[in-house]
């Protein structure tokens, strides 16, 4: 069947099960435009590019299938770099379609021609610049397949005009077709045996054992054989920022987040541990702190289906390359098997009586606010989380409100967080919150966002309006850029330098209103839980809420950059008792 | 280039790289040492007896440590199919040099026997010039380099070498075994 490159992109896209897509057309991907009125993909029409990108992650993250975004070449094209580099760095699946100026045009500074392929290949997993109309559904399924497999992450494929144009006869090639194209890519997916039983029998000797979870395990979808694991060995669980809800916090075996913001008991429990066994984590400097003062006596059993994370930070004693749910699988058959022959687990009692007491002693907490003072950003977390309806899903940006976010909701399931771990990009939360919601009509979806996050792509709730994606939006808005504000208190002795936005401009309500969205502004605890209500109950129209809250609230614990985690700054309160955590 | 040779320092590394003959893959390749700042010494590439795949020969100045991050960050590279660390020992490894050197009458003939004693060729004689080259191992090709300077070099290109695991003893692959082709 004959049909032109763009109705075979289009085609093809359809074909790998592309439901939805993100995007803003322009000159070169014109062509592709047209195709797509025909299509059963669903288009959304973003106000910039980088919005685009980031609904498609919001939307891969809760969904598990990969995002796609559709841009035209240049400036389009250098928007998207932001998305694809918090794609590549959080391994979200995701496939980024790019229009290029004419194939005889390359290279000529023609109108808006930048070199896409050039400029994306350093945070893309793979791209390519398909120069044929012909080549074009292999491409399409090679960007798919590299997506979605081994560890994910977003690819492109950067199409000149001239090549939408073009003729071609219809192909679509076979999963043995796409294999052969791509000798040098075969991802492991099962675990060494010997190194399987190596881990089993670690395992059951560590007395001080803890379960180091990643986003891995979530890529993985291992929360279940996660679970199984814990519960078979009674070990403790962290989950890192990239694994809230692999592990239900309500869990008794939860110890909630570790590293520079994590809790104390999950933190000092690493620290403390004879055994880590990460799953699917990369001993990120947010986790480890100072590195060489890292859990300094604890041996390493690291799972993660990247050969490359083995040994980039840390030497594992047992390193295991292959996919989290298959290897945690085995493990668990492994420790029964073990078990079975007459092992016993060593006695973990002294140190699960240790992880109690930090735990009792050294929970999250903050100063409420007295009657006049402003509204403690904590409290507003806490009101969302109690008035959530079941299976809400919680989006964040970045700085302060991310870390209280990661705090204190309880994430229960899998897939009911989404955030920018890695890149930290600020102004992540409104775009991948649509995109979320998009992906999960049927769960309310609340981005919480800070007034120097939401100021930065705010932009996108007129494409929420518009393609009628009710998303809820609560900015904890300090009139500062808080993270920020914190280090110049705490590092920078007080000296507060451009951090300060402004108390009343913009007008956050009127700013909403004038987007489509309903807009409500909270100054006072009284108005908190009201407005959380009226919010849940709106399900016709974007909801923002600004709620005015304490400028001065900082994020504690806390382990200064270039500190080991033994030296973790609790909050005022606890720090009289910190010789506990030991 | 003031150093003569890579041989003379101990973290040099030969890899030997086969990837996909695809339009990108250098420039791939060489960005994951690039972005580490990480100097290239030398760089080979061409395609191999299978049209389909190139084999890229690189010659790299870094520690151990980080190189292991490297070579399995290039493994990462979706048209990286094989790569082979090739200890200097247990290999063999080719370069070619072409020179142009400054001659007068008088001297001349020394270069032509100096060219004949390393068993290179004469390429091209001019009144005030001389173009040879010399093949062999990149060790030698320093040596002659190093002789040839004394007499005055107008351009001078080499090729970078390539290397080969010997076959008399099977060539230490101490970095990592292949993905299978």
């Amino acid at each position: 069947m004959k049909m032109t490159g763009a109705q075979a992109l289009i085609k093809a896209l359809e074909m790998e099960g592309t439901e939805v897509m993100f995007g803003l057309p322009g000159g070169c991907i014109l062509p592709a435009y047209d195709p797509l009125l025909d299509s059963s993909i669903r288009h959304i029409l973003v106000r910039h590019e980088q919005g685009a990108g980031h609904m498609a992650e919001g939307y891969a993250h809760v969904t598990g299938r990969p995002g796609v975004a559709m841009v035209t070449s240049g400036p389009a094209a250098t928007n998207m770099v932001t998305p694809l580099c918090d794609a590549y760095m959080d391994s979200i699946p995701m496939v980024c379609i790019t229009g290029q100026v004419s194939t005889s045009a390359i290279g000529t500074d023609a109108f808006q021609e930048c070199d896409t392929v050039g400029i994306t290949r350093s945070v893309t997993k793979h791209n390519e610049l398909v120069m044929t109309a012909q080549d074009l559904p292999m491409a399409v399924r090679q960007a798919f397949h590299i997506a979605t497999t081994g560890r994910p992450g977003p690819t492109l494929i950067d199409i000149p005009k001239d090549v939408l144009q073009n003729s071609m006869e219809w192909n679509w090639p076979t999963d043995a077709e796409v294999m052969d194209s791509l000798p040098g890519y075969r991802p492991t997916m099962k675990g060494h045996p010997r190194m399987i039983k190596e881990a089993a029998r670690l395992i059951l000797e560590s007395e001080r054992p803890i379960l180091y979870v990643g986003g891995g395990v979530l890529k993985a979808r291992a929360a279940e054989a996660l679970r199984e694991l814990a519960e078979l060995t009674q070990i403790h669980v962290v989950t890192t920022l990239m694994a809230r809800g692999a592990f239900p916090d309500s869990h008794p075996l939860c110890l909630g987040m570790p590293g520079m913001h994590g809790t104390a008991s999950a933190t000092t429990a690493m620290q403390k541990s004879d055994l880590l066994i990460a799953l699917g984590a990369r001993f990120d400097d947010r986790i480890t702190g100072k590195v060489s003062e890292f859990a300094q006596e604890a041996k390493i059993i690291h799972v993660d289906i990247d050969p490359a994370e083995q040994g980039k930070v840390r030497r594992p004693d047992v390193p295991i390359v292959g996919d989290c749910r298959l290897v945690i699988e085995e493990i668990v058959k492994a420790i029964r098997d073990l078990l079975a022959g007459g092992a016993v687990q060593a006695d973990t009692s002294m140190w699960k009586s240790r992880i109690s007491g930090w735990r009792e002693q050294f929970p999250l907490s903050y100063e409420p606010s007295e009657p006049g003072e402003a509204l403690k950003p904590q409290f507003c977390l806490e009101a969302l989380r109690d008035s959530a309806p079941e299976d809400t899903i919680l989006i964040s940006g970045v700085g302060q409100h991310q870390m209280w976010s990661s705090q204190y909701w309880r994430f229960e399931k899998p897939y009911t967080w989404v955030n920018s771990g890695g890149l930290g990009t600020m102004g992540f939360s409104v775009p991948a919150a649509i995109g979320a919601k998009v992906g999960r009509p049927d769960a309310t979806v609340w981005a919480i966002d800070g007034d120097g996050c939401f100021q930065m792509t705010a932009q996108e709730l007129v494409t929420a309006s518009t393609e009628r994606i009710p998303v809820k939006v609560a900015i904890l808005n300090n009139s500062y850029l808080g993270m920020v504000r914190q280090w110049q208190e705490m590092f920078y002795e007080e000296r507060y330098s451009e951090v300060y936005l402004s108390p009343d401009t913009p007008d956050f309500v009127k700013w909403a209103e004038a987007m489509g969205c309903v807009g409500i502004r909270v100054d006072s605890p009284e108005e908190v839980q009201p407005a959380i209500d009226k919010a849940n109950s709106i399900d016709d129209r974007p909801v923002v809420v600004d709620f005015r809250v304490a400028a001065s609230e900082k994020v504690f614990p806390m382990v200064p950059a270039g500190f080991g985690n033994d030296d973790l700054l609790l909050p005022p309160a606890q720090m009289a008792r910190k010789e506990f955590l030991r | 280039m003031s150093i003569g040779s890579a041989s003379n320092h101990p973290t040099y590394h030969i890899l030997s790289v086969l990837v996909q003959n695809r339009p990108g893959v250098l420039a791939r390749v060489s960005g994951l040492f690039a972005r580490r700042g990480y100097n290239i010494f030398s760089l080979a590439v061409a395609p191999t007896e299978d049209e389909a795949f190139s084999r890229i020969t690189v010659v790299v100045d870094v520690e151990s440590t980080p190189l292991e991050q490297v070579v399995k960050q290039l493994f990462k590279l979706i048209e990286v199919v094989k790569i082979s660390e090739l200890d200097p020992r247990r290999s063999v490894e080719r370069e070619l040099l072409l020179a142009t050197v400054r001659v007068t009458s008088d001297n001349r003939g020394q270069v032509v026997e100096l060219t004949n004693i390393f068993e290179g060729k004469i390429l091209a004689v001019g009144v005030e010039a001389i173009t040879v080259s010399l093949d062999g191992n990149p060790d030698k090709i320093d040596d002659f380099e190093e002789l040839l300077r004394g007499y005055g070099i107008v351009e001078l290109q080499r090729t970078g070498r390539v290397a080969l695991p010997k076959l008399d003893r099977e060539a230490r692959l101490r970095a990592v075994k292949g993905k299978s082709v």
